[in-house]
C-alpha cells in the first residue's frame, strides 16, 4: 500500500516535469541541475531553485518600483536587473520566463515606458506559474520522501 | 537517462587542479561551485572583480579562473585586466550570457584564454578545461589523451521518458 503512495507520488512528478517541459516553461538546463545533485547534496536542485526564487523576487520587486515611480528614468538600472534575471533564469532552465525578460529588456533598451510596463507584466505571471508550478512539485517530492522513509523504517 | 550521465562526469582530484569562481548572481554561484566540485576540483567563490583581485593579492592563487563579465563594483574585463596586469598567469574563462561580437571581442582582449557561454554545463567546463590544455594524470589516465567530444554525451530532453 505505502509502496503505491511512493509510486503515484513519483508519477505525478514525472508527469508535472513532463507538462513544464512539453510548455517550454522549463528546458535541458533543469536537467543540469538534477545530474548535478548527489548524495553530497541530496537538496541541491531544491537549494539552488530556492535560491532563484529569493534572488528573483527581490530583482521583480525593484522591477515594480523603478516603473511604478513617475519620475522614473533610469532605463539603465532596468537593464541590468534584466540581465541577472536572464542569466539566472537560464542558469535553472526557466526558458519562458528567459524569453520574456529578454523581450521586456528590448523594450527597455529603446526606453519604452508602455513597453516596460507590459513587459513586467508578462515576466510577473510566467515567473509565478513557475513559481507555483515548481513549489507543488517540491511539495510532492516531500510527501514522497516521507512515503518511502515510512516504507522503509529505520 | 540521468544514471548513464553522472556515470561519465570524469573524476579530476588527482589532477589538484584548483578554481575560482567571479560572479555576483548567487544561483551561478551555486552551480559554477557545484560543477567544479563535481569534477573533483577545489574552488573558491567570489561575488565581483574586486573580490577576485583582492583574493589575489592575499596570496591565493588558482589554475582556472571561471569571470563572470557584468558585476558590480568591478566587472569581468577590468578584473581581468587587473590580474594580468599583476602578472596572474592563472588560465582566465569567461563566461556570460551576453555574447554579442563586440563584447566579446572586448572580453578576450582583457586577457581571457578562454570564452564560454552560459548556462554553463559539465560539458561545457570540460570543453573549457580541454582547450585550456589541462589534463589530469589520473589513474584511470581519463585526460591522458586529447578528449573527445563523444565521451561526454549532450543532454537531451525526452519529456515523455523523464527520469526523475
Amino acid at each position: 500500500m505505502l509502496g503505491l503512495g511512493v509510486d503515484r507520488l513519483q508519477a505525478d512528478i514525472n508527469r508535472l516535469l513532463t507538462s513544464l517541459f512539453h510548455q517550454g516553461v522549463l528546458d535541458e538546463q533543469f536537467l543540469q541541475l538534477q545530474q548535478l545533485q548527489d548524495d553530497t547534496s541530496p537538496t541541491f536542485v531544491y537549494d539552488v531553485i530556492n535560491i532563484y526564487f529569493d534572488e528573483s523576487d527581490k530583482l521583480l520587486r525593484n522591477l515594480r518600483l523603478l516603473l511604478m515611480d513617475r519620475e522614473f528614468s533610469d532605463y539603465k538600472k532596468i537593464g541590468l536587473h534584466l540581465n541577472q534575471l536572464v542569466g539566472s533564469s537560464s542558469s535553472i532552465g526557466a526558458r519562458r520566463v528567459r524569453n520574456v525578460c529578454v523581450a521586456f529588456r528590448s523594450a527597455s533598451e529603446l526606453s519604452n515606458r508602455p513597453g516596460c510596463l507590459r513587459g513586467l507584466e508578462v515576466v510577473e505571471h510566467e515567473y509565478h506559474y513557475l513559481k507555483n508550478m515548481m513549489h507543488e512539485i517540491f511539495q510532492l517530492e516531500q510527501q514522497r520522501l516521507l512515503a518511502a522513509g515510512a516504507r522503509y523504517p529505520m | 537517462m540521468t544514471r548513464e550521465i553522472v556515470n561519465e562526469i570524469p573524476n579530476l582530484a588527482e589532477s589538484m587542479l584548483t578554481a575560482l569562481v567571479v560572479d555576483d548572481d548567487f544561483v551561478n554561484q551555486s552551480i559554477h561551485h557545484k560543477i567544479l566540485d563535481r569534477l573533483g576540483i577545489k574552488n573558491d567563490v567570489v561575488s565581483n572583480g574586486k573580490e577576485a583581485v583582492d583574493v589575489h593579492c592575499s596570496g591565493r592563487n588558482y589554475d582556472l579562473i571561471l569571470m563572470d563579465m557584468d558585476m558590480p563594483v568591478v566587472n569581468g574585463i577590468q578584473a581581468t585586466k587587473k590580474l594580468r596586469e599583476m602578472g596572474i598567469e592563472s588560465k582566465i574563462a569567461g563566461v556570460t550570457t551576453r555574447a554579442n561580437e563586440v563584447e566579446k571581442k572586448e572580453f578576450m582582449e582583457a586577457g581571457l584564454n578562454e570564452f564560454q557561454e552560459k548556462p554553463l554545463t559539465i560539458s561545457k567546463l570540460l570543453s573549457i578545461l580541454h582547450k585550456l590544455d589541462f589534463y589530469a594524470k589520473t589513474s584511470a589516465g581519463l585526460f591522458n589523451q586529447r578528449w573527445d567530444k563523444a565521451n561526454c554525451p549532450k543532454v537531451r530532453v525526452d519529456p515523455d521518458n523523464l527520469i526523475h
